[in-house]
């Protein structure tokens, strides 16, 4: 990147050296102060690191995996197996990761703005309650089905629009109430969504005293069909890879968690605007509950519990700042791809699953630690 | 008066029990450089962020352009046609030049309310643009600033003002950092809005600078405007007599005293 002469001097090289550096500079046209420069040498996208850290990741479950369990972990050793890669495993990964995925985008921006989101998870837990409660079958197997919620006011076999709108205004509205919270109260969004993560838990249990929603209609139990969260978790993907990258709303999501005071002195509505990132958080958590309680059949008020760190640990492993004004939604999802590989990974070379929640622990704080380091090396080492 | 730019009456502002800035009256007209000066802590910002709606001030009233104005937010000042280069530079570390120069007034190619489509390549023109305007040299411009010197920087945020079409700029001083050629570009940029009659306020502490460049000379005082001098009739000595508390002029003298 750009070299001065102070810099040099900072890295303690002779005062001669120095003072050669500044006068030859100082013939140079392109750069004020006798700065000069290498075109050619632009900043590398912090996503290539993560990239690379997920192919080793890779790598060394393949290994392990050969020199442990004398399995592939990419590849089919199978007998009678078709195709070249293990398939099967690469979509499981995949689909595993992609439902806390589309939380991780929504928390992706809200980190990106400098601040937090704890209620993803409590968010989907009561959003997954009463979404499906509007989703319910009227019979089973030509049985009625005597314990859907709104049996008794005929609220059964609702046409598919009627619980995505529910869903949707309830993560707008959980969302909605973080922003307002955290734009016109200041206090710190880690307490904010806090108390909505505790909020939205209790009315995930209240919503039916505790007891689960189940037998939904066959076109909402069609959304988690499959691949189909994969699909909606690419789609979403896009979109706010996109948003964030060509349009002034990503513009000002970056600008905020830079420098908020800047942001702010250049005009930029910063309250309006915390209070929009925050809805779009919550929102997609409610199109993850929705996915999950489709793909699970059934809504339980315990649902999506702890999902808000998995979330976060995804955007931090993909290179998201928790100091904002870093990180990207291709980051995110390479992130989320690393935490599936990793779990696949421990799953196939059969360790427990306490093993597991231990390393996720500490490649979360791990992640951290290396965002410092990445903060105080500057970018043009990333 | 036609010719007033900016007008403040009795501007004040307190902080609890700080009073940083008491009944301020100022006026700039078309054309002028209007130098502020004052010891560190005298109100020379806290004046600037008033009149930039950064702040609500307390008190007192402003005119602007020949209308009465009470700015909701930095954005509706800017709109208004004024451009402030803030004493703690107001960039975003992590954007590039262009979006930095562009930041709270993107240009667009499709208006979608938040969501309106950014026109990348309309702002990087009108940044080589601005960039060269100024004399302000840049080496990639598609870099993020956080790694650019404390100079550069400056330069960014200047050359932020001057790309804008506007009616008044305030500079909070813009060469407190500077080295000397980085300091005589950004003497020549002020010296080119002159040119262009752009009136200016220009916060500094460096006497040649202000004598250089100002018309008239302001001086606050512990919050208060202790001298308002004619670049003509005053001198190094005279103001700096001004700034430490030796003389007051005896129009300010009551509230001063007050
Ligand atoms: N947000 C704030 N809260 C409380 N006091 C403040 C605040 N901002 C400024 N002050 C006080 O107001 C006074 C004026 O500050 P101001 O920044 O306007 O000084 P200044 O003239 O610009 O000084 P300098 O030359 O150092 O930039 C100082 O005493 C400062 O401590
Ligand atoms: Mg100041």
């Amino acid at each position: 990147m750009l070299r001065g002469g102070l810099a040099v001097a900072a890295r303690g090289e002779t005062y001669l050296s120095v003072l050669v550096e500044v006068t030859s500079m100082a013939a140079t046209t392109h750069g004020i102060g006798g700065l000069t420069f290498d075109p050619k040498k632009r900043e590398l996208p912090p996503e290539l690191g993560v990239a690379l850290a997920l192919v080793l990741i890779v790598v060394v479950f393949e290994v392990l995996g050969r020199l442990l369990m004398g399995d592939s972990f990419l590849f089919n050793t199978r007998e009678g197996a078709s195709g070249f890669l293990n398939t099967a495993r690469l979509e499981i990964i995949i689909l595993q990761v992609s439902i806390i995925g589309i939380i991780a985008i929504g928390v992706t921006q809200v980190i990106i703005t400098g601040g937090i989101d704890l209620s993803s998870g409590s968010i989907v837990g009561a959003t997954a309650m009463i979404a499906m409660s509007f989703a319910q079958a009227g019979d089973i197997y030509g049985n009625p089905n005597t314990r859907a919620v709104f049996i008794d006011a005929g609220l059964v076999d609702l046409p598919l629009i009627v619980p995505l709108i529910v869903g949707a205004v309830c993560g707008i509205v959980a969302g909605g109430i973080n922003g307002l919270l955290i734009a016109y109260t200041k206090i710190p969004p880690f307490i904010a969504t806090l108390g909505m993560m505790v909020t939205a838990r209790g009315v995930a249990k209240w919503w039916t005293r505790g007891q689960p929603v189940s037998f939904p209609t066959e076109s909402y139990a069609a959304i988690g069909l499959g691949l189909m969260p994969v699909f909606i978790f690419a789609v979403i993907a896009i979109i706010f890879a996109l948003a964030l990258k060509y349009t002034i709303y990503g513009k000002h999501t970056y600008a905020i968690g830079s420098n908020e005071a800047a942001a702010r002195m250049s005009g930029i509505k910063v309250a309006r605007h915390k209070v929009l990132v925050y809805t779009i958080a919550g929102l997609l958590a409610a199109v993850a509950a929705i996915v999950l309680s489709a793909k699970n059949l059934t809504a339980q008020a315990g649902m999506g519990m702890m999902y808000e760190l998995d979330a976060i640990a995804m955007a931090v492993i993909g290179g998201v700042s928790l100091s904002g004004g870093r990180g990207s939604i291709l980051g995110t999802v390479l992130g989320a791809l690393i935490f599936g590989v990793i779990i696949s990974g421990f799953t196939f070379l059969r360790l427990d699953a306490y093993y597991q929640e231990m390393v996720k622990g500490a490649i979360i704080v791990g992640a951290v630690v290396l965002d410092q380091w990445r903060q105080r090396y500057g970018a043009s080492k990333a | 008066m036609s010719d007033i730019v900016l007008k403040a009456e009795k501007l004040t502002k307190h902080y609890g029990g700080v009073h940083a800035l008491e009944g301020a009256d100022f006026e700039i007209r078309k054309g002028e450089c209007v130098a502020i000066m004052g010891d560190n802590g005298a109100g020379k910002s806290t004046f600037v962020r008033q009149i930039t709606a950064v702040e609500r001030r307390t008190s007192g009233k402003v005119w602007f352009d020949g209308n009465y104005v009470d700015f909701q937010d930095p954005l509706e000042a800017r709109e208004a046609g004024i451009e402030t280069v803030f004493q703690n530079l107001a960039l975003a570390d992590h954007l590039n030049v262009p979006d930095n120069l562009f930041l709270g007034r993107e240009l667009i190619k499709f208006k979608l309310g938040p969501f309106s489509i950014l026109d990348y390549k309309a702002m990087r023109e009108a940044t080589l643009e601005g960039l060269k305007k100024t004399g302000v040299k840049i080496p990639n411009i598609s870099n993020s600033i956080q790694n650019m010197s404390g100079g550069q920087r400056q330069c960014v945020a200047i050359a932020r003002t001057a790309t804008f079409k506007s009616k008044l700029i305030i500079m909070d001083e813009p060469t407190a950092a500077l080295g000397v050629q980085e300091t005589a570009q950004v003497e020549n940029i002020v010296r080119t809005l002159k040119e262009h009659s752009e009136p200016v306020i220009l916060i500094s502490h460096n006497m040649r600078q202000v004598m250089d460049l100002c018309d008239r000379i302001v001086v606050f005082r512990r919050g208060r405007i202790v001298a308002n001098l004619n670049k003509t009739e005053t001198d190094g000595q005279d103001v700096v007599a001004y700034i430490t508390g030796a003389k007051t002029q005896p129009q300010f003298e009551v509230e001063a005293a007050a």
